[in-house]
């Protein structure tokens, strides 16, 4: 929406920010503000070190991030087959067929992640498929979860593609598989990419589903931040939060300077 | 040499029909419009071809071979749009080159064959350029240089002109004049509501209306002597005037007029039909007297509407000195030749 008059946009802006700082900006600022401390009982923390970053980069919570990059990529690279792949053969179905389709990827995301955890444990907990105390059963979990989002954001970039791109490559005699490689993923990997950075993101802060999962060897840093913060060390888990944020961010902003020729559209 | 062939072809969405039993045959080597208004069926018939609809019933052929059940990438058939749909992520060299590498052209034989289809239409300058990068006019040059590069037998146009200004469609007209010279052998049907395109481009024209084919024939057998009211006020704009067949001509509202009534028996009713551009202003032959009800300058020509015994009668005539106020008194005038005398009952096949 344009605002004209000067008042009006001031007013605009004055009603972003006292949105948008109390709720997005000021709590994301003090975790960083409590990262750097080591006392907080006043209205400001007190007693700045650097000492839990210290801590944050080497050891167990090296290995935690490593663990959460690993099952992030891992997790958002099936998802982002899995979801795509769903999402192509739904926009080929009838009506019917796609609104089935449709629900049960909606699945992973109307039910609680912790049942979805629950639901996972229980069903491999036991062979034939036994994967319980396996990093794989981890990486499932956040798969199944993360899905749901990819064949979402891929299905509606689905249905803004015209549908001449495709009949001219038929009529230029291209066969179907011809057609997807060279015509339509193409035009589709700017949305494949942001669904790809979406996942990223989900599956790097996924905390309930992986609390019923993880083996002690494969534990995500959200867990371990939980884990630290419940023990109290409420500064050092901070530090771990925010390593954790800019790890997220850093990848998010990698994934979305991959350019492609389909963005210039 | 392939020509294209609908026989008895009936398309249906959910119930409707929008393509009543069709049959048409396009020569090999023929240029066949297919006109209407838009929600005719005409680019469903189109679509029938290229193989993106289903008939519910009969077969299309092309090359006499039947295509009804092949999927559209074994027709062997170019195809342009309205909307060009060339590949944005794509050169326009990778765009023309994309049939020839789909159907794996020799490697050898592809530069060549892409070089040669963009000569053709006038684009090989603009090989690097991404489609983004070229105007609409140039766009369609390139989608024309993509489905020529094939070599099809047939090549199916659907209303290529129409996103396209007026001076550059004239233009793209005489261009695809010139490329049908040059590729004689291919058979194309063109899709389009415009009835200059259809007369100017056509070898046939066949006029379709509300899902079904009315009328079929040279342009100039569809101008000059149209069969039905549709065609007649279709193609050229006619005046169609209700009028009683009489020994020495028709009756239109009570006054007699000098025409040729061909084999149609006294007393039958019957539809006159004029052209605009045929009927002059003053007195002459079957003089029609009414009042001016509407008058509108087209820079070369006049369009008059006058009302004659509560009929419209639309006169286009060369630019007027004197323009003539709305209400007044004016007479109008057609030579016997100018007119034709439709049988009623045609009208509505």
């Amino acid at each position: 929406m344009l605002v004209h008059s000067k008042t009006g946009r001031w007013a605009a802006w004055s009603l972003f920010g006292l949105l948008f700082l109390p709720l997005f900006a000021l709590p994301l600022l003090v975790v960083v503000a409590a990262s750097f401390s080591t006392h907080w009982s006043g209205a400001f923390p007190s007693g700045p070190t650097a000492g839990n970053y210290a801590s944050a980069v080497r050891g167990e919570s090296l290995q935690a991030l490593t663990t959460s990059l690993v099952t992030a990529l891992v997790a958002s690279l099936l998802a982002l087959t899995v979801g795509s792949w769903a999402a192509l053969a739904a926009a080929g179905l009838k009506r019917r067929g796609k609104r089935c389709l449709d629900a049960l990827f909606m699945l992973p995301v109307a039910v609680p992640s912790v049942v979805v955890g629950l639901a996972v444990l229980v069903a491999f907990s036991k062979p034939p498929l036994l994967l319980n105390g396996t990093s794989s059963i981890v990486i499932l979990a956040h798969t199944v979860l993360v899905t749901a989002f990819a064949y979402q954001s891929v299905s509606a970039a689905i249905l803004r593609l015209d549908p001449a791109y495709e009949q001219a490559a038929a009529s230029l005699g291209a066969r179907p598989a011809y057609v997807l490689c060279r015509v339509k993923l193409p035009l589709l990997l700017p949305s494949l990419t942001a669904a790809a950075g979406l996942c990223f993101a989900l599956s790097m802060g996924e905390l309930s589903a992986t609390m019923m999962l993880y083996p002690p060897d494969w534990m995500p840093l959200p867990v371990r931040i939980f884990t630290a913060t419940d023990r109290g060390s409420l500064f050092s888990g901070s530090a771990v939060a925010v390593v954790l944020m800019a790890t997220t961010l850093l990848v998010l902003l990698a994934v979305s300077r991959i350019r492609t020729r389909a963005t210039y559209r | 040499m392939s020509g294209i062939r609908f026989d008895s072809v009936s398309v249906a969405y959910a119930g409707n029909t929008v393509l009543d039993s069709l049959d048409l045959t396009v020569e090999p080597g023929e240029v066949m419009a297919l006109l209407g208004p838009s929600g005719s069926g005409k680019t469903t018939a189109l679509r029938a071809v290229a193989g993106f609809v289903r008939p519910v019933a009969g077969r299309v052929l092309i090359g006499g071979r039947d295509v009804t059940a092949l999927p559209p990438h074994k027709r062997g058939i170019g195809m342009v749009v309205q909307q060009y749909a060339l590949f944005p992520h794509m050169r326009v060299e990778e765009n023309v080159a994309f049939g020839l590498r789909a159907q794996k052209a020799p490697k050898a034989e592809i530069p060549g064959r892409v070089a040669e289809a963009l000569e053709m239409t006038g684009m090989a300058s603009y090989a690097g350029r991404y489609p983004r990068e070229l105007s609409g006019g140039q766009q369609q040059r390139v989608a024309i240089a993509r489905a020529l590069a094939i070599r099809p037998g047939v090549l199916l146009l659907d209303e290529p002109l129409s996103a396209l200004d007026a001076q550059l469609r004239s233009g793209m007209l005489a261009e695809l004049a010139r490329l049908h010279r040059e590729l004689p052998d291919v058979s194309i049907l063109y899709v389009t509501h415009d009835q200059v395109e259809a007369l100017t481009l056509a070898d046939r024209i066949a006029v379709m209306d509300r899902a079904r084919l009315r009328d079929c024939g040279t342009p100039q057998e569809l101008y000059r002597a149209p069969r039905t009211e549709f065609t007649a006020s279709f193609v050229g704009n006619a005046n169609l005037l209700p009028v009683t067949v009489a020994d020495g001509g028709a009756v239109f509202e009570g006054r007699g007029l000098e025409v040729d009534r061909g084999g149609a028996a006294p007393g039958a009713r019957a539809t006159l039909c004029v052209r605009p551009h045929l009927i002059g202003l003053g007195e002459g032959p079957n003089a029609l007297r009414g009042t001016i009800a509407e008058v509108q300058w087209r820079g070369s020509t006049h369009r008059l509407y006058v009302n004659v015994d509560g009929h419209r009668v639309k006169a286009d005539l060369p630019e007027l000195r004197e323009t003539p106020a709305l209400g007044d008194e004016v007479t109008l005038h057609f030579e016997p030749r100018d007119a034709v005398l439709l049988a009623a009952g045609v009208s509505d096949g």
